[in-house]
């Protein structure tokens, strides 16, 4: 089954480049005879190019040129440009980019009802022709940021579209939200607007957090210098490290972090791609994780960060891997699980790992873990054969779990701080299409849903009082 | 007679696998410890219900290979292929891309309908390989979307195109703490619905399973093969030939049907169990005898215990005393009432066996005759490297703690309506689940007032 990857402004696409470079590392490792395969055709094309680039698609044999499926949109060319000039040129097609000049300002309206406007032909031709190209389609990812313009106002708007046009193809969005010390003051503004289309319109929703990704970033880097370690660690094991880079300088300053985040959708999509004991599927995540339909938001932590390289030291234990899944330190967005409550939590699992392994951890963590009443074996779990490039096991985890709410709670309380003076709304509402009301309606979706993350936290910790069965006629 | 197998999703093609294996396996081994003519006509009879000749000289498993992703047939067709003693028909197989995403409502309601000709068609081809079709055989699990709701729509199909065909369905239930979120809700649709289509239900449950690897086989690290590979052993030893009590000398002719009318007589009350004796690591196999009598208390222990395996088994359970008119509720506590059992031996001097502690009346219920509750297969044919092998197929209250734990979990998740939007946005109603429910405290009332 096929998954497409929209990557919409400027953190979209530089996560994206991310995405890619370290999604051809991975199936090379695992690709040895150069023979197009079910796995590689999830993300890439096979494309015959000898007699130029609109070649037809070759669907079985040797890899000839491997295209992504993909579609790049940004409404400014830098970032997109330099994906063209980079090493991963040959892997996109003109076909498959949406760019723009001016930018969006920051501002949400204009990403989402200017060019969204402008370009919504554009992007339902481009997104008709990738489809074609899938076989089976079943996921759209979208990758974004909340906090700007383009990637918060014109990658919502692009939710919508794949809502229309393709109303059974799953919608993940992996939105970075922004940090309280944003350098852009209207960012509560655009995340605010764009929690409502995500709210409405996404299937499933992976927050990250920049502070997380960082601090991830600053824990590698100190054990590495710190010489705790005795040994060096194997470069292409770290969760932040780039191809082929023999140096833990990363030559960009986000580099490090979007691979954190890349590494994240490649672990997802593993078990779709690769063969294994317990398969997990996208729509698998979705049924299993979303219990309520907007209550869709799902807490990520990866593990293990990096891999010793010397052999003679004993891999870390597999379970002190399920532990550090369930630490704060793994997780890609701030928040505290452990003392909220759980909806449903997902292990997705790469490696040689079995299901004694697995049900042994859980059966050790979870009597510290607070599982709401109806769902108290709450587990999806899934086994994939092939473990990342660089260690022998590693372990997603994905909770639906109300420790999103502060998340939540704060973003709304930024923008009701912006909203209150009225500050900055004359650049939102002089954008046609703009109206107060689009102000009110999405600070209420905001409202609504932490009322019902809050419903749920009252019933925890309550007596346990199970509804009675049924009763049959003897 | 002829058996054609279903294997449907993940769990069912990967265990389907395991089966044909193990029954390649057991007729190839030189330790059947019987006489040259048995030990042909055992493999002869073997081959005649589970395996097709083909023009490469390969036998060809009778079975329809059913999944909605492509990865698990395509390891499961390579595998068998790679033994070089058998192989699965290169036809019989039926994928799509795109999975049931656990939903069973998507199994039954979308995928069924969609592939019911295709599917139905490599089943028809199959039946038709057969001199004589003695019935079907279907392998799923039912915690996830695929084995559970396409495999109970299939199960739908097969009884309505071979009406008067044997159908029994092999279940999987999942591990208790959980390998999929909505696995009650699966379970239950899937129980109610092959209640009404199927023959019966033949159960194997992942934690007990599990205990068997852990306690018996000493495997440290206990994978799915492994747990696949016990359940292929323990149907093994229920469905490789034997001779039926009345069957003359030959090998039984009819397996699912001299299975399924004596431990089904009423249509309530359809839940298999079932147990094997001895079980451990191929290792200790050779440093370990058994004899008949040990073997069979054991046995009968487990059954009126509902122990799992020859381990833990609680020796304080006594059958109620005879004569005495106990209502259920005074019955005492933890004991196993039966209404069928079928007892299958296996190996040296089976002959010789005395099985009069199964016919004892204070086991059963007082429907039937205790010679009619009971029934055994024989055979001096060792299996699977076993000396001596004794499974017990059970028509009793085995399943109905688990069954109840499940209908519990679903209905307390069902009281709150989490996940039920997933349900209805493929067709399946609140007033299907209540059906649903409806149709399983029936059951578990019934098992429960033996």
């Amino acid at each position: 089954a096929v998954s497409l990857p929209f990557a919409v402004g400027q953190c979209g696409n530089q996560v994206g480049c991310r995405f890619w470079d370290l999604a051809l590392r991975e199936h090379a490792a695992v690709n040895k005879k150069g023979i197009y395969d079910e796995a590689l055709s999830s993300f890439f094309r096979n494309v015959d190019t000898r007699s130029g680039d609109n070649g037809p698609d070759i669907y079985k044999g040797k890899i000839c040129s491997l295209k992504a499926r993909a579609l790049l949109i940004d409404m400014e060319e830098g970032v997109v440009n330099e994906i063209l000039q980079g090493p991963l040129r040959d892997v996109f097609d003109s076909k498959q980019l949406i760019t723009d000049v001016s930018g969006s300002g920051n501002n949400w309206a204009v990403g989402h009802k200017i060019y969204g406007c402008q370009y919504q032909e554009n992007i339902v031709e481009k997104l008709r022709k990738a489809a074609e190209h899938c076989d089976c389609l079943q996921c759209f990812f979208i990758i974004h940021s909340m906090g700007g313009g383009t990637g918060s106002g014109l990658g919502t708007f692009v939710l919508n579209l794949l809502e229309e046009e393709f109303p059974e193809v799953y919608r993940f969005v992996t939105s970075v939200y922004p940090s309280g010390e944003d350098d852009v003051i209207t960012s509560p503004y655009n995340s605010v607007l764009a929690m409502k289309e995500l709210n409405e319109h996404a299937d499933c929703v992976l927050p990250i957090e920049n502070e997380s990704l960082f601090e991830i970033v600053n824990k590698i880097h100190q054990m590495i210098n710190s010489g705790k370690l005795g040994s060096t660690v194997k470069q292409n094991s770290l969760v932040t490290s780039s191809t082929g880079s023999g140096k833990t300088l990363q030559e960009k300053p986000f580099d490090a972090m979007n691979n954190i985040v890349a590494n994240l959708l490649l672990n997802l999509t593993s078990s779709a791609r690769f063969e294994g004991s317990l398969n997990m599927d996208l729509n698998e995540i979705s049924m299993n994780l979303v219990p309520f339909p907007r209550l869709h938001y799902l807490v990520s932590s990866l593990t293990p960060l990096y891999t010793l390289a010397d052999v003679n030291i004993p891999s870390r234990r597999l379970d002190q891997m399920f532990s550090d899944a369930f630490s704060r330190d793994h997780q890609l967005i701030r928040a505290d699980p452990k003392h909220s409550l759980y909806l449903a939590c997902a292990l997705l699992v790469r490696g040689n790992v079995q299901v004694s392994d697995l049900r042994r951890n859980i059966e050790r963590l979870k009597p510290s873990l607070h599982f709401v009443s109806w769902n108290q074996e709450g587990w999806k779990t899934g086994l994939c054969s092939v473990p990342p490039v660089g260690h022998s096991h590693s372990l997603l985890a994905l909770a639906n779990n109300t420790c999103v709410k502060p998340t939540f709670i704060e973003l709304k309380d930024r923008f009701m701080k912006l909203y209150k003076k009225k500050a900055h709304l004359h650049h939102y509402l002089q954008i046609d299409g703009m109206e107060q009301s689009c102000f009110s309606e999405a600070i209420s979706s905001l409202s609504d849903l932490i009322e019902e993350y809050n419903e749920l936290d009252a019933t925890k910790g309550g007596p346990r009082i199970d509804p009675s069965r049924l009763k049959i006629a003897v | 007679m002829s058996i054609v197998t279903v294997q449907l999703g993940q769990c069912g093609n990967q265990i389907g696998h395991e089966v044909f294996s193990a029954l390649c396996s057991d007729i190839r081994g030189t330790h059947g410890l019987c006489s040259k003519t048995e030990n042909e006509s055992y493999q002869d009879a073997c081959k005649e219900r589970f395996f097709s000749e083909e023009e490469s000289g390969v036998p060809a498993a009778r079975a329809v290979l059913v999944d909605m992703e492509p990865k698990v047939i395509s390891q499961t067709l390579s595998m068998a292929a790679r033994s070089g003693h058998w192989k699965y028909n290169s036809h019989s197989h039926f994928c799509q891309k795109q999975g049931s995403g656990n939903n069973w409502a998507n199994g039954y309601c979308v995928h069924g309908p969609r592939h019911k000709e295709a599917i139905m068609d490599l089943v028809q081809k199959e039946a038709e390989k057969c001199e004589r079709l003695g019935g079907f055989f279907t392998i799923m699990s039912m915690a996830g979307g695929t084995g559970s709701g396409l495999g109970a729509f299939v199960t739908q199909c097969l009884r309505d195109a071979f009406p008067t065909s044997f159908l029994l369905n092999h279940v999987i239930w999942p591990y208790g703490t959980g390998e999929v979120i909505v696995q009650n809700y699966n379970s239950v649709l899937t129980l109610s619905h092959l209640y009404h289509s199927s023959d019966a239900l033949l159960v194997h449950e992942n934690d007990v399973i599990h205990k068997i690897c852990a306690q018996l086989m000493n495997i440290k690290q206990i994978s799915f093969r492994d747990v696949n590979q016990v359940i292929a052993h323990q149907l093994g030893s229920v469905f490789q030939p034997t001779h039926t009590a009345g069957g003359g000398s030959g090998y039984s002719r009819n397996p699912l049907g001299d299975l399924l009318e004596p431990l089904v007589p009423h249509p309530e009350f359809r839940l298999l169990g079932l147990r094997n004796i001895p079980q451990m690591a191929e290792s200790s196999l050779a440093f370990s005898t058994f004899s008949w009598p040990g073997l069979l208390k054991h046995l009968r222990q487990i059954l009126i215990a509902n122990a799992h395996m020859e381990e833990g088994i609680d020796w304080q359970v006594r059958p109620p005393q005879p004569g005495s008119s106990m209502p259920s509720t005074n019955k005492p506590l933890h004991f196993n009432t039966s209404i069928a059992n079928l007892v299958i031996l296996r190996g040296k001097d089976v002959h010789s066996v005395d099985l009069g502690s199964f016919q004892d009346p204070s086991l059963y219920t007082s429907w039937l005759n205790p010679q009619d509750a009971f029934n055994a297969w024989k055979t001096p044919r060792a299996f699977n490297k076993y000396e001596k092998s004794a499974a017990l197929v059970s028509n009793s209250q085995f399943l109905l703690k688990p069954l109840d734990s499940i209908v519990g979990k679903a209905w307390n998740m069902f009281a709150s309506k989490a996940y039920l939007h997933q349900y209805t946005k493929f067709g399946i109603q609140e007033e299907d689940f209540l059906d649903c429910f409806t149709t399983l405290e029936q059951v578990i009332s019934s098992y429960t007032n033996l």
